[in-house]
């Protein structure tokens, strides 16, 4: 029924025409600005998140700058930084504020709105049949706390005494007292501040999503049918708005710590000649509280790029998920699992030792759900028929790296090698390619993949070629080695090992590293390009061609440029799950077919 | 000058990519896209494989150059880094083994069936078996390691052995001191408000508690005797830090306001390692783990570990802090009474 509805109107290239029929006439500040669309929401999430991700990247190359070659000196680091780089060496406690805000932005900005900000938004309604969410206007505040997070964290990069410097964990006391270090003073306060925004944002997008997955499918889009992305951004939603609020009252006490005298971290503290007259606080206390978000946050990361990589290796070996249903149950076990974690952070904090077995125990728990989606993966490959398009080819580099990275956590979440392994390079290589690359792969196969229905047009496929196979082979060449640098115990967070008897000798391993991060960084301009010229230049998706992958999910059957409202008349009804590839012969059947007479079961 | 070259031709190369680019799309449109896409294909099926197998080259060819600087080819120096490090061998087969199976099949399945105009893809939802199959493996084989992993974590945590030596470390912005306990094996009570480095009390020790009187305090190298337990109190001054010994495969946070303890067994005195390195500056260091602040990379301690004999011979040079700080307290006698009456 659907085809026939769809190409019974006249088929409307600009959208703006049809959309007014339903809504008051659009200005250029309620359709781009102060949008209630998702579309649109999502398309800011979206851009904002590359921007931070931009800036992000670059801190990484400037300390990866210093790491790499600690004796050489780089003027131009004097034109951008100032007195942050006299003489064109970075000042140490300006390399602390680089580390920190990469993990920042990397792990709240781009790879938390950035990613499940811009795909829940576009997806969520798209793939369930709704004509919005279910408060567009919530929605639309969502962005705006972010955009305001945002703009706080990046006056905080212009202080005179600098962004918070103090590792994005920001453990009190080193974050709680001025007196510890220069980024502890304002640079801290914003970065308190702007998170405080960035948490109302995820609260009011996670609500939102989950109230519309749950309330706005449409007629006959039951529970089972979902596509596993929808499956998975809810999951994300839901660990977002139960652990968001703990994080918002850590950052709640830190402030309290700061500027009302109290000590709820701060306990037995002689520093820079003073002493303090808190007594009784536990900077173990906020750890808890820190990582009791922290650790769901890993998946709210990482929930995602799993649900568009099902999504992307299904419709793309033209073949069913595999195990459905198990990949649904293994999102909920991973869900539910993740909140008993978090402690695994913790090991060498002198926690009690029974209570640490107990984490041990469901932090390696957690790898059996990852194991099953993993072979899931493997076997929908099996036996396809694969189509290699450049979103095709994140996903498989998205399995590649979560192998890869998750299996050395098995090595960390076992308390007794934690106790090496802590907090050293190992763990750098650990949740770089779990959560950090395997994380950005899933959205960049998200982006590739939607690209020509957020904007109506394709991106380059060749340029998307050189960027996945640079990006790959770069992201193991920079972090398989780091494993060796923490088998030997190399710290984190150093801004120099030339004094360290006992890492020295990593010195020619840095400088290659570093080398490699650069080429890296810059084949990402490959992709910004991509994306910002084909957004006005790229070949237009035509009605034609208007389902370019051949997807059975519903956000395909749209018009070219959905109007706000999505469908232009009724919302299609849905009769079947979301992998019917390769059934009866047939290369897929849409999930608006109704199930026909002689159709095989399964 | 140079700077702006470099620019110039990373930007000339850009264009030249984005040119190719562009050009290829007008060139697969005149070719007909579906040929083009399934060239593009067989390319990018090439490029899995050829990925997987010099990937494969590549880790033994990494493992070649990084292993001896791993510390694994060493070995732990202390009893417990040796349970360690086997730990580490058990779980390096096991994810081993899963990470090359796993990869392979990843590659060699997307080799295998990239698209083929002769091959229908297998309608293949799900199969129980085989799921619970590969829920109950890994189950299982986890279970062996958290088994494993639990007995050396409850080990490793227990109390110290009777026979360890007491050892206090405390860490500050950006260093490491040390104290040891006298002949009477205690150390004297510490209260953080009387630290006054001016007064020689640098860690606040409460001189009013008899058993701090014979306490010796040294500035970050330690020496300890080797085959002896050790067991360390770790304490902070001002932020988290973290006695971290790389060679001993342990460390322990050091949390102002709240005590943590770590104890191990040298097993190898700092001359053997030399030997044993190759590397006749080798020492043990203590490096802190925890982010401290800006001078962290720098917050270096050093360990000695020695025989007996030498370590008797060090020992013996040693005086006890009170012996220097002594003057303070009899020019202000009066403070420092009161503010002992205060703690108390």
């Amino acid at each position: 029924m659907n085809e026939e509805v769809l190409h019974k109107g006249p088929l409307v290239v600009h959208d703006t025409g049809h959309a007014n029929h339903e809504h008051p006439k659009q200005t250029f500040i309620t359709k781009y600005i102060f949008s209630q669309d998702h579309k649109m929401i999502s398309r800011q999430f979206l851009i904002t998140g590359i921007i931070w991700a931009f800036i992000g990247g670059f801190f990484s190359v400037v300390f990866r700058l210093q790491l790499g070659f600690p004796d050489k000196t780089f003027p131009f680091l004097e034109d951008i930084f100032g007195h942050w780089a006299t003489g064109g060496r970075l000042d140490t406690e300006f390399y602390y504020a680089l580390v920190t805000m990469h993990g920042t932005i990397l792990v709240f900005f781009v790879l938390t709105a950035g990613l499940s900000g811009t795909f829940s938004n576009f997806l969520i309604p798209l793939q369930v049949g709704a004509r919005d969410m279910a408060s567009p206007f919530l929605n639309m505040l969502s962005y705006w706390f972010f955009f305001s997070a945002s703009v706080v964290m990046f006056a905080s990069l212009f202080l005179q005494t600098g962004p918070a410097s103090g590792g994005w964990t920001i453990y009190p006391p080193l974050s709680a007292l001025g007196d510890a270090m220069d980024g502890s003073k304002t640079g801290m306060d914003c970065w308190l501040a702007s998170m405080g925004l960035f948490i109302v944002s995820q609260l009011l997008g996670g609500l939102n999503y989950i109230t519309t997955v749950l309330n706005m499918r449409t007629k006959g889009m039951y529970m089972t049918r979902l596509p596993l992305t929808i499956w998975a951004f809810l999951f994300t939603a839901i660990l977002g708005v139960l652990t968001f609020p703990v994080l918002l009252s850590a950052v709640v006490l830190l402030l309290f710590d700061r500027h009302l005298g109290t000590s709820f971290f701060l306990s037995d503290i002689f520093i820079n000649g003073k002493i303090l007259p808190n007594e009784g606080g536990s900077p173990i206390l906020f750890q808890h509280l820190f990582w009791f978000l922290g650790h769901p946050e890993v998946y709210i990361i990482a929930l995602p790029a799993m649900g568009i990589t099902s999504e992307v290796i299904s419709t793309n070996s033209r073949k069913p998920i595999f195990g459905y249903m198990a990949m649904v149950g293994s999102f909920f076990a991973i869900s539910s699992l993740s909140f008993l974690v978090w402690a695994h952070h913790m090991f060498v904090t002198g926690m009690n030792p029974f209570l640490g077995s107990f984490f041990v125990l469901f932090t390696l728990l957690i790898a059996v759900p990852s194991a099953i989606k993993v072979f899931n993966w493997l076997t929908t490959l099996w036996k396809g028929n694969i189509h290699f398009t450049p979103a095709m080819l994140f996903a498989i580099g998205f399995v590649s790296l979560f192998i890869s990275g998750g299996l050395t956590g098995i090595w960390l979440g076992n308390s007794a090698l934690d106790l090496h392994l802590h907090d050293t390079y190992f763990v750098i290589a650990h949740f770089h390619l779990v959560m950090g690359v395997a994380s950005m792969f899933g959205m960049f196969a998200g982006i590739y993949h939607w690209y020509p229905k957020m904007f109506g047009r394709f991106m380059n496929n060749t340029l998307a070629y050189i960027h996945f196979w640079i990006t790959f082979v770069g992201a193991y060449l920079i972090f398989w080695p780091m494993h060796y640098e923490g088998l030997a115990g190399m710290p984190r967070r150093y801004y120099d090992f030339s004094n360290w008897e006992s890492f020295k000798m990593f010195q020619g391993l840095n400088e290659f590293i570093s080398i490699v991060a650069i080429i890296v960084f810059v084949t990402q301009f490959l992709f910004i390009f991509n994306f910002f010229y084909s957004i006005y230049k790229g070949r237009r998706v035509t009605d034609r061609n208007k389902n370019p992958w051949g997807s059975t999910t519903m956000e395909w059957t749209t018009p070219v440029h959905p109007p706000h409202g999505n469908w232009e008349s009724e919302i299609p009804e849905v009769h079947r799950w979301a992998y019917d590839y390769g059934k009866d012969g047939r290369d897929f059947i849409p999930q608006t077919e109704p199930i026909g007479v002689n159709e095989s079961k399964h | 000058m140079n700077n702006f070259f470099i620019i110039a031709i990373v930007v000339l190369i850009f264009l030249v990519i984005f040119q190719i680019s562009k050009a290829s799309e007008y060139v697969s449109i005149l070719k007909g896209e579906e040929k083009s896409r399934k060239q593009n294909n067989k390319i990018n099926g090439f490029l899995m494989i050829a990925f997987l197998i010099l990937g494969l080259i590549g880790v033994w060819w990494c493992n070649d150059i990084l292993y001896p600087d791993s510390g694994l080819k060493v070995g732990a120096a202390s009893v417990e880094g040796k349970s360690i490090d086997e730990m580490l061998w058990i779980t390096i087969v096991i994810t081993g083994v899963v990470f090359f199976i796993t990869q392979i099949l990843l590659f060699w399945f997307a080799f295998r069936y990239q698209e083929n105009d002769k091959q229908k893809p297998l309608y293949y939802p799900h199969n129980n078996k085989l799921e619970i199959i590969w829920t109950a493996v890994p189950a299982i084989t986890l279970t062996v390691l958290v088994v494993f992993g639990l007995k050396y974590w409850f080990k490793f945590t227990a109390d110290a052995p009777k026979n360890a030596q007491l050892i206090e470390i405390t860490g500050h912005q950006f260093g490491w001191e040390i104290r040891y306990p006298g002949k009477d094996g205690m150390l004297g009570r510490k209260n953080y408000k009387l630290t006054d480095p001016a007064k020689s009390n640098s860690l606040g020790v409460d001189w009013a508690d008899a058993a701090s009187r014979d306490d010796v305090h040294v500035t970050t190298t330690m020496h300890v005797v080797v085959n002896k337990p050790v067991k360390l109190v770790i304490n902070s001054q001002d932020v988290i830090h973290d006695v971290g010994l790389p060679q001993f495969r342990l460390k322990m946070d050091a949390v102002p306001g709240i005590p943590t303890t770590l104890w191990f067994t040298p097993t190898i005195t700092t001359e053997d390692m030399q030997k044993k390195t190759g590397n006749p500056d080798f020492v043990y260091e203590i490096a802190c783990d925890q982010l401290c602040g800006k001078g962290h990379f720098t917050m270096r301690g050093v360990i000695i570990v020695e025989t007996q004999k030498e370590y008797n011979a060090w020992w013996i040079k040693q005086r006890p802090e009170y012996l220097k700080a002594k003057e303070f307290i009899t020019a202000s006698n009066a403070n420092s009474t009161k503010a002992v009456a205060l703690i108390r």
